[in-house]
């Protein structure tokens, strides 16, 4: 992945930084400039809780190469008590566990190399929650 | 707008086809559609490709088209939608003829996936890259999620999903053209390789080389083509959220009924009057949620429907006859293209075994990624 690309997305990936629109609050991950609800673009910073509920999810057998040693692992759509959802693995658990209405924790862990000598790329992955 | 109708269709066989290469593809399918509208000359060309830079290394792939058809100076415009790049094509070349702007239009759509390239990492590129493919997700796993949501949502079992497979796979063996020709029974498909649970390897359409293209006129020149000619009665595209998180529900596919409700209203037709139908089955849930959101069947009842004969031939709407992409296979590009090919022939009355009798009017809806954007189109024998 070409550095530019990765440092751009830094504050949503590292921080968790969302868009909250003025005009119909609607919470959005990643930032976007156009709110997909109502098209206003008035919008305010706000950051996601780390905690969240599993709304749908996979376990991956056949990876892509980047994530080869670690199949099987789950992956789901995830949602925030704002209301955003994102794609995300579910790790520190058996993948088979993963499921509709698991309740998660955001960790801030390492997502994927690029290459041996390549970016180490960071991101959020949901923990099984100590609620 | 000009009423539109095909006049010629052309197809080559679907398969890991290691003698041909894209180019070549292109021309067996381009000339396939002009020999059986008896013609040699064209208007315009569109041509639907999803990726044929990053499968085989080629852009530019509208005018190499042309000069390999033999019409060097002609007008040709390559499109993209991800996997529904053929009914793309198909949609720009009857708006083409409808606006009166040109006469006789090729749409053809081509892929050639089986030269080497890395076809997970290249179909994933119609996912989100930054918020999706970045976390490790595949296309499979993107749709074993609809899949799992749909399960949440309506019951829909893994055995559910075989059923579809087992119907595809029952009427492609009897397509000569289809890339897997061998019926599978229920054990089979659900003793095969897990994917993306709950997704197994004969849940999913295959990695195919082929492609199709379909010659359109003005209605009122068809005769002078073509004894059997089909008009187009509706066209409807739309789009979705690219992103499954961004999604309402994804148990339900909102651009497929979006640019189903446009289809139907332009035709002036409701889901009752399709005789036949081919939907966009990349994956078994495919199938089931096309269904739904086109109104074949009510919402949530898409899971029975393969099971209990509903979408079967002598069912009240039967839905890819073809084998659709799970047995007939699935070049991205062209599938869009082929599913038209596959509603004339029906409404020709020549499917052979897999004819529907009296067909009158079919549908065909090819969608792109895991659903951002589909197309369909209502077909009418004249």
């Amino acid at each position: 992945m070409p550095s530019p690309r990765y440092h751009r997305e830094i504050p949503a990936r590292y921080r968790l930084e969302a868009r909250r629109c003025s005009d119909c609050e609607t919470v959005i991950y990643p930032p976007r400039k156009v709110c997909p609800s109502c098209r206003g673009q008035d919008m305010e910073t706000v950051h996601l809780s780390r905690e969240a509920e599993v709304v749908t999810s996979t376990v991956i057998h056949v990876p892509p190469d980047d994530f080869l040693n670690e199949a099987p692992y789950a992956m789901a759509v995830v949602e925030t008590p704002e209301g955003a959802r994102l794609m995300t693995q579910v790790v520190d658990c058996d993948p088979s566990q993963v499921g509709p209405g698991m309740k998660v924790d955001l960790e801030f862990r390492l997502i994927r190399k690029e290459g041996k000598s390549g970016i180490l790329c960071y991101g959020h992955k949901g923990v099984p929650s100590t609620r | 707008m000009r009423e539109v109708a095909i006049i010629g269709v052309g197809m080559t066989r679907f398969g890991e086809i290691w003698d041909m290469s894209l180019r070549d593809l292109v021309v067996e399918a381009g000339l396939g559609a002009l020999t059986d509208a008896g013609t040699d000359t064209v208007d315009s060309i569109y041509v639907g490709s999803m990726s044929s830079g990053q499968f085989v290394g080629q852009e530019h792939l509208a005018p190499l088209m042309a000069d390999h058809l033999g019409m060097v100076g002609v007008p040709a415009t390559r499109v993209e939608s991800a996997c529904a790049s053929g009914g793309l094509a198909l949609r720009q070349a009857f708006m083409e003829v409808a606006s009166g702007m040109s006469d006789l239009v090729l749409a053809a759509g081509v892929e050639k996936m089986n030269d080497g390239a890395d076809v997970t990492a290249v179909l994933a590129t119609a996912s989100d890259q930054e918020e999706e493919v970045y976390y490790g997700v595949t296309f499979p796993g993107l749709y074993a999620m609809i899949a799992r949501a749909h399960e949440q949502a309506h019951g829909t079992t893994e055995e559910d999903l075989s059923w579809v497979s087992v119907k595809a796979h029952r009427n492609g063996a009897k397509n000569p053209k289809a890339h897997f020709r061998r019926e599978f029974g229920l054990e089979d498909i659900m003793s095969s390789s897990m994917v993306a649970e709950p997704l197994r390897l004969l849940h999913c359409s295959p990695v195919t080389d082929g492609a199709a293209a379909v010659l359109l006129c003005p209605l009122e020149r068809a005769r002078e083509f073509s004894g059997q000619p089909v008009k187009i009665v509706g066209s409807g595209l739309a789009t979705g959220a690219l992103s499954l998180a961004s999604r309402p529900d994804p148990a339900f596919l909102d651009a497929v009924e979006l640019s189903g409700a446009r289809a139907y209203e332009m035709a002036g037709m409701g889901p009752e009057d399709v005789d036949v139908a081919e939907v966009h089955d990349c994956f078994a849930i495919a199938e089931i949620c096309c269904v739904e959101a086109l109104g074949f069947v009510e919402r949530g009842k898409g899971k029975d429907a393969a099971r209990d004969g509903i979408t079967d031939l002598g069912g009240s709407t039967p839905v890819n006859l073809s084998g659709g992409l799970k047995s007939k296979g699935h070049p991205v590009g062209a599938t869009g293209v082929a599913q038209a090919v596959t509603i004339v022939e029906q409404l020709r009355g020549g499917a052979g075994e897999l004819q529907v009798e009296g067909a009158r009017t079919g549908l065909a809806q090819n969608m792109g990624g895991s659903g951002a954007s589909s197309v369909v189109h209502i077909f009418q024998g004249v």
